[in-house]
């Protein structure tokens, strides 16, 4: 099935030793010169690009308060070297992330501090872990760099709060500037700025899925729950990942706010012209790139005159979302200031229920046992509700409106410790297989206890990249593709529809 | 007034206005580069009063180094706590009597307690010494600087303990050094091994701090993902880059 070695599952999850050059040969496809330009990025490896990288990161540090104190605050204590998933799985000490980021620092100190210029005049810049610049140094930085998925688990443990997230960003983004892109991320993002969303899904097409799904439901329930599309005038404007649109098990989600939003009276609508929540753009650590997809959010609301913004379930993009969206294409005062801009599905739903507003005949999730994958940049990026942690505590409680049998896997593999799918941050795509599926231990090894211990039976998720990812690399641990659900998709199942006109 | 004395007062005039210069500038340069996205580390406080207490819990507790590694931490806290105490404990030697601070910092428990701290100071380093050789994940990431900078302050605080409990030297000439330089008013330094080594060694830790990962002291302050309030949906937050971008962007339109 595969050709690596799938690692095995362990009962109580261990701390591997050291295996040095493990993932070494790890490496995604290089975007080709049309998608780099289409993005404003050099087409192929610039000439004199050691000098260039300099210059992007000089650029970057007086940017970037968390690029320039992170850079100059690691004192090496160890605190991360076991946090993250990728290590976890793979032993490859360049995937702990003092290590990853040490790539980008040992050049850092090589060209900007004192210690680092002083030891490298001397010809012994090993001494203060520095190091210039030169072919081999940007090979590792495509190789590990591209093994970070942005989950931010290190900057929960690490006593500064360095995020290596802020240095994987900065690292692909200095990539970019002179020419060494990657072809998965750099190939979505052109999809998204010529046709509306990450899959190219034009809105011929995208009407006719929802009709589909429109008949679909209207079959299986005898309820005609619709699925507007750019529809001027409505309140709500979803927006959603593209993978909604058709994937398993997300459509299933999408189903079920479309079911939620049918039972609440609210009129809504999905557009095409930004029919893409996931925003790409944070992957590559650009600014301007996420800007500029997130630009098409607001024109979308103010060509159709809504009301209110609504996301779909998933995580980078409601990171996005909720840190930055305001950031990027705010202010939104033309929005109605009587809800939270953007507001998430979860949010919605819970708050539906917190008044009585929906119906929900549990039983019919009861062939399900469930448990909850808390989604990495959700859980430790974002929040939803008034209070901290409500990102943890909502989506629970909808499942838990809809489900009799819930067990949480293992504290510290849930909440602000979740592990991530091991799919995020742009490593979701065929080339990194290996990565992936060895990135999903953890999650998988908190899995199996709970199945065996509870005998749980589904995982739910609110994120298109754990969804997508899940159903592919589970599978190598044993499991089935259809153990992973979406949240909306037990609302979905047990919601009781009511007819209206 | 001999010529070492002169080379020590030099070298701690020499030594401070590295320190302070270097500190300032860095302190300077990490309040003026912006931070041009929300990003604390979730769940995150709510409110300025919720992030002064996440900052203390830091700063004071080592409370995410806590959740991370019981080892590194309970090695790590020793190591700081004591180093608060030396420092409690040394400022008998920097002021005279008269001064307002002084019925405070001669109080019986505050020098005892920086006293036998040099223990706890030992231990703890000795314990981020022994972690850094012996785990194997902290040994990869090691350089030869950071063993040095171990070995620097276990230095430092081995001479101090000797001098504190073995060793005496002559300390009312010591402190008539130092108040001397505070002063302007040299006086002779003690030509004592273990003064020389602690006293050097000092103004060496001095000289590198603003130039050594110990600038982690100022960095955790501005550490976006611990000082960032969590509300990004009820106030808007833009650098003044990222609003360069969007003026110039709303220039076009209507041009």
């Amino acid at each position: 099935m595969a050709d690596f070695e799938v690692p095995e599952l362990q009962e109580i999850p261990l701390v591997p030793h050291i295996k040095e050059g493990a993932m070494a040969h790890s490496q995604p496809y290089i975007a080709k010169a049309p998608f780099q330009e289409a993005l404003g990025f050099p087409g192929e490896l610039v000439e004199n690009w050691e000098e260039k990288v300099y210059e992007k990161m000089d650029d970057l540090r007086k940017r970037y308060r968390s690029f320039q104190v992170y850079l100059d605050s690691c004192v090496k204590c160890g605190a991360c070297t076991d946090k993250c998933h990728y290590f976890l799985g793979t032993a490859d000490p360049k995937n702990m992330p003092v290590a990853r980021q040490d790539l980008l620092r040992k050049v850092y100190r090589s060209k900007f501090t004192f210690a680092g210029k002083f030891w490298t005049k001397l010809g012994m810049p090993w001494m203060v872990g520095a190091q210039k610049m030169d072919k081999g140094v940007l090979d590792e930085w495509y190789s590990y760099f591209h093994q970070c998925s942005q989950c931010r688990r290190c900057s929960v443990y690490c006593p500064y709060g360095i995020d290596t997230a802020e240095i994987s960003m900065a690292a692909r983004e200095i990539m970019d500037s002179i020419g060494v892109g990657q072809k998965y991320c750099n190939e979505i993002l052109g999809k998204v700025f010529k046709i509306g969303n990450n899959l190219g899904l034009p809105q011929p097409a995208l009407l006719n899925t929802l009709e589909g799904l429109e008949e679909e439901v209207e079959e299986d329930t005898g309820v005609a729950v619709k699925f507007p599309l750019d529809v001027k005038g409505a309140d709500i404007l979803l927006v959603t990942p593209s993978a909604d649109f058709f994937a398993e098990p997300h459509v299933d989600g999408l189903i079920g706010y479309a079911k939620v939003f049918h039972e609440s009276g609210i009129s809504w609508t999905i557009s095409s012209y930004a029919s893409e929540a996931g925003n790409f753009g944070m992957f590559i650590g650009s600014y301007e790139t996420m800007r500029k997809a997130a630009q098409r959010i607001r024109k979308a609301a103010l060509d159709l005159g809504v009301k209110r913004i609504v996301f779909g379930e998933c995580g980078h993009a409601w990171r996005v979302a909720y840190s930055f969206l305001n950031t990027l294409a705010g202010p939104w005062d033309f929005l109605d200031p009587n809800y939270p801009v953007p507001q998430h599905i979860c949010e919605f739903t819970h708050d539906l229920i917190q008044r009585d507003k929906l119906t929900f005949d549990k039983s019919a999730n009861d062939h399900r046992v469930m448990t909850y994958h808390d989604s990495c940049n959700v859980a430790r990026g974002s929040r939803m509700g008034d209070k901290p942690g409500g990102q943890m505590e909502i989506p629970r409680a909808v499942i838990k409106a809809c489900c009799n049998n819930f067990h949480d896997m293992p504290p510290e593999t849930i909440g602000e410790a979740t592990f991530c799918c091991g799919g995020g941050g742009g490593i979701l795509t065929d080339d990194l297989m290996e990565i992936r599926v060895k990135g999903a231990q953890p999650r998988a090894e908190a899995l199996k206890q709970v199945t065996e211990n509870n005998g749980v039976t589904h995982m739910a998720a609110i994120c298109a990249i754990c969804k997508s990812q899940f159903t592919k690399v589970l599978p190598y641990y044993g499991f089935t593709m259809d153990q992973i659900v979406s949240v909306h998709q037990l609302v979905s199942d047990a919601i009781v529809l009511t007819k209206k006109d | 007034m001999t010529a070492l004395s002169i080379f020590f007062a030099l070298l701690f005039y020499a030594a401070m206005a590295v320190f302070v210069v270097g500190l300032v500038c860095k302190i300077i340069q990490y309040s003026r580069t912006p931070a041009p996205l929300k990003i604390p580390t979730t769940p995150a406080p709510v409110t300025q009063t919720g992030v002064v207490l996440r900052m203390a819990s830091e700063v004071i507790l080592f409370a995410s180094l806590f959740k991370s590694s019981k080892w590194t931490w309970i090695f790590g806290w020793m190591f700081h706590l004591a180093l608060l105490l030396a420092f409690f404990r040394h400022l008998r030697y920097a002021m005279t009597p008269d001064s307002m601070l002084w019925p405070l910092v001669n109080l019986k428990l505050i020098q005892a307690a920086g006293q036998y701290g040099a223990y706890v100071m030992l231990i703890g380093l000795l314990g981020l010494f022994v972690r850094r050789i012996f785990v194997d994940r902290v040994r990869y990431i090691s350089a030869p600087s950071d063993y040095l900078m171990l070995i620097l302050i276990l230095t430092i605080a081995g001479s101090g303990t000797l001098m504190s409990f073995v060793a005496h030297t002559d300390i009312v000439q010591l402190k008539a050094f130092i108040l001397g330089l505070i002063y302007f008013d040299w006086q002779t330094l003690p030509a004592d091994g273990l003064v020389i080594t602690h006293l050097g060694l000092v103004a060496l830790l001095m000289f590198i701090f603003p130039i050594s990962k110990l600038l982690h002291a100022p960095g955790m302050f501005f550490s976006p993902t611990r000082n960032q309030i969590d509300n990004p949906r009820e106030k808007r937050h833009i650098s003044a880059w990222g609003k360069a971008i969007d003026d110039a962007e709303a220039k076009m339109t209507v041009d």
